[in-house]
């Protein structure tokens, strides 16, 4: 193996690192509140790519512009929009900030409303309960898409194309990578200050500690609770729509093996801890990635459960667990 | 508990017969044996083979609840276990043909059994082992990856014996017929000529045959593990499911209890797979995916955790209604149902047991046949006491029906 292909592996491992650590918060977060696996949160991360799908087509897919202006000439302002989107720097800026956004908000919305219909009436129940329940959405939402939408792969269309952003050590990296480990960064120090500085935050970490405590020191639990199933989820629906560009396509169960990578993740920076969460998902993304290159590729998936059920034995508390006390 | 409940009434499961309930049972028993015949005499060949593959899930649920219903171990990889013993009785019977004498062949698939349970309680005491000290939530998520890791190594044609995708036996090779099928294929038969359209015409199947095989397998289950539920054992698994760290302290050992949940669990998959490799004459890693496993773990949460009468219910709703349904349609006995109709309900179940599973932990988490310790271990504080008055009453009036009152 060349180095040229390590630091290829490299590269490509820092990529899926940001996109599992994007997912591994929303694990994270809830089961630092709720003591529970979200186990329908890889459904959400699935959730987020078709939303993220939709919006990209309605705003630039050509051929579906051109049939919706021709059936509802009110939308005649998809056309300029879509030249706007699509041909000027400033326009595939705002388009990626629209797809996201959109995303985001409704894959959050999303994640409060499960929390609402189906872990809130289980919050006094027997640990299994949420656990069963929370399966029980998965399949709900996995199916739920597979009906109502599609079951065959869909193609993501790559916005970015195939544009490099830059070359090192004769490796070339494209845009695309570098603007999901930005953006993963971005949101994961934004995320990290908000809890750590902010009073909403600061009522989320008073809840993960002690929920009853919390509760008898004014503040609203709920809150805390919904906003945790909201940030976790919209973070989801980044790494979604990510992993759509990245692949190239999407497809109904694509939500299930990137969500046990990235429980996997949180589970070795340390469960219900957020940096743990962010070190975890680059740390399985890099070793994840040179061990492809080392072993047959049908072996890939194997690495991360094998991983998960060795720091689970070995170091259950993961590799922040107990020398950070914070957690949310 | 209240009084002297627990001292008393060690025996959980079984009440005592009343005739009403011996009836009962030679009814079901009479059904049970009659009922194929009737449909193999009508043409209706496809029941017997779905009635059988219900069978087979029955005892998966069976077997699962053992882990997860008694020991309260939330397993979501137990078709692992199924996989390991289909692929272990299909590999080692293939192998063995060749060195065994051929009047031996059609013993092999009953010589198979025992070597299918053995590798699965291992495959069982290999999860169990590492994942002792692991809570609920964490376990779920170890097992699942036990599952994948089992099912990829198989699809990845490891040491090259289980063909990858492709599946087993692999072509030149076959599963001889079980001892006295050839016998009953040539000699049991008869017509009634007056009955129906058709007349009645009754031929000895193979389905029939791996129909009766699997009942009895069934049969051997529900008697184990109603035993076993009853046993010292059986106890001690309630006891750790309530709380283990109270039942350690009361000399429960919690390790030994997990594995032998583990490993009697895994067993009863083990024999479900090597008995479903043989009557379906073939394997392939498609039949083991995880979502195979939901619909076990379906069966018994919807079922009843912990109630054996509910594991079989569980098992007959959500594995049977699909494949009858399936079975009907591709048979053209409901007109007006399309392959595509069949298939839109075969997804929407899916569907329909996505939401079922949220509905009942919400609304009936005891499941629709509990056991009744399980229940009252799921419900309100309020409904524990309302049992234990009853319960005290009880004891102080009618000492001798604490078989009665107790589970089921």
């Amino acid at each position: 193996m060349s180095v040229q292909i390590i630091i290829e592996q490299f590269v490509n491992g820092i990529t899926l690192g940001g996109m599992y650590a994007l997912i591994a918060l929303g694990y994270t977060l809830v089961y630092g509140i709720l003591l529970m696996i979200n186990f329908a949160h890889s459904e959400l991360v699935m959730i987020g790519a078709y939303v993220g799908l939709g919006v990209l087509t309605l705003l630039t897919n050509q051929a579906f512009i051109e049939k919706t202006t021709a059936a509802t000439p009110a939308m005649g302002w998809l056309v300029p929009a879509r030249e706007f989107f699509v041909g000027t720097p400033l326009g595939i800026v705002t388009l990626f900030a629209i797809v996201f956004l959109t995303s985001m908000i409704s894959v959050g919305l999303l994640g409060v409303l499960i929390e609402r219909l189906a872990y809130r009436p289980l919050r006094h129940a027997p640990r299994l309960a949420p656990l069963i329940s929370a399966v029980g959405v998965s399949i709900f939402l996995q199916n739920a898409v597979l009906l109502w939408v599609d079951s065959k792969q869909i193609p993501f269309p790559s916005v970015l194309g195939t544009s490099k952003a830059f070359t090192f050590m004769g490796v070339s990296v494209s845009t695309l990578k570098v603007v999901i480990v930005v953006t993963a960064i971005v949101l994961m120090v934004a995320l990290d200050l908000y809890v750590g500085r902010t009073r909403m935050g600061k009522a989320m970490r008073a809840t993960s500690q002690d929920r009853e405590a919390a509760g008898l020191m004014g503040i609203d639990i709920n809150l805390a609770i919904m906003l945790a199933f909201f940030i976790g989820p919209a973070l989801g629906a980044v790494a979604g729509v990510f992993y759509g560009m990245y692949y190239g396509s999407i497809v109904f169960n694509m939500g299930f093996l990137p969500g046990m990578k990235a429980f996997t993740a949180a589970v070795i920076g340390g469960i219900g801890n957020l940096r743990g969460a962010m070190l975890g998902g680059f740390v399985l993304g890099i070793v994840e990635s040179l061990a492809a290159g080392f072993l047959s590729t049908g072996y890939k998936d194997v690495i991360a459960f094998m991983i998960l059920i060795l720091v689970l034995i070995f170091r259950p508390g993961g590799l922040l667990g107990e020398s950070v006390v914070e957690k949310v | 508990m209240g009084g002297g409940k627990m001292d008393v009434s060690t025996k959980v499961s079984s009440g005592r017969m009343t005739p009403t309930k011996i009836a009962l049972y030679v009814l079901l028993g009479l059904v049970l044996v009659i009922s194929p015949i009737i449909f193999e005499g009508m043409g209706m060949l496809f029941m017997t083979r779905i009635m059988a593959l219900v069978g087979l899930y029955v005892m998966l649920a069976l077997g699962l609840n053992i882990v997860v219903g008694f020991a309260g171990l939330l397993d979501l990889g137990y078709i692992a276990f199924y996989a390991i013993g289909a692929y272990s009785g299909v590999i080692i019977g293939t192998v063995s043909l060749k060195y065994f004498p051929a009047a031996l062949q059609p013993y092999s698939y009953f010589m198979m059994i025992p070597i299918a349970a053995a590798f699965a309680a291992l495959a069982g005491l290999a999860l169990g082992t590492p994942v002792l000290r692991l809570r609920g939530d964490y376990l779920a998520i170890v097992t699942l990856g036990f599952g994948e890791i089992v099912r990829i190594i198989i699809n990845n044609n490891a040491l090259g014996i289980t063909n990858g995708a492709a599946g087993l036996p692999r072509a030149g090779e076959f599963l001889p017929k079980p001892a006295g099928l050839e016998w009953l294929q040539n000699h049991a038969y008869f017509t009634l000529p007056d009955i129906g359209n058709n007349g009645f015409n009754f031929a000895f199947s193979s389905n029939l045959y791996w129909y009766y095989i699997i009942v009895i397998l069934c049969l051997i289950t529900i008697f184990v593990v109603q035993r076993l539920n009853d046993s010292r054992l059986g106890r001690s698994w309630v006891a750790m499911r309530e709380d283990e760290v109270a039942a350690s302290s009361m000399g429960v050992s919690i390790h030994g209890a997990k594995l032998w949940a583990f490993a009697l669990g895994a067993v009863w998959g083990g024999i479900a797979g090597v008995t479903f490799a043989n009557f379906q004459q073939f394997v392939s890693p498609e039949s083991f995916t995880f979502m195979e496993s939901v619909f076990v773990v379906c069966s018994v949460v919807i079922g009843g955790m912990g109630s054996i009468p509910g594991a079989i219910v569980g098992a007959l709703l959500i594995q049977g209604t699909p494949e009858f349904i399936r079975g009907f349609a591709a048979s053209g006995i409901i007109p007006g149902l399309s392959g595509e109709q069949v298939s839109a309900i075969s997804n929407y179940r899916n569907l329909v047991f996505g939401l079922v599973m949220v509905l009942m932990m919400i609304w009936r988490p005891q499941g629709i046949l509990p056991s009744k310790r399980r229940a009252a271990e799921l419900n309100a504080d309020e409904d524990i006491l309302e049992e234990e008055n009853e319960t005290l009453y009880d004891v102080q009036h009618d000492t001798g029906r604490f078989g009665d009152s107790a589970d089921q």
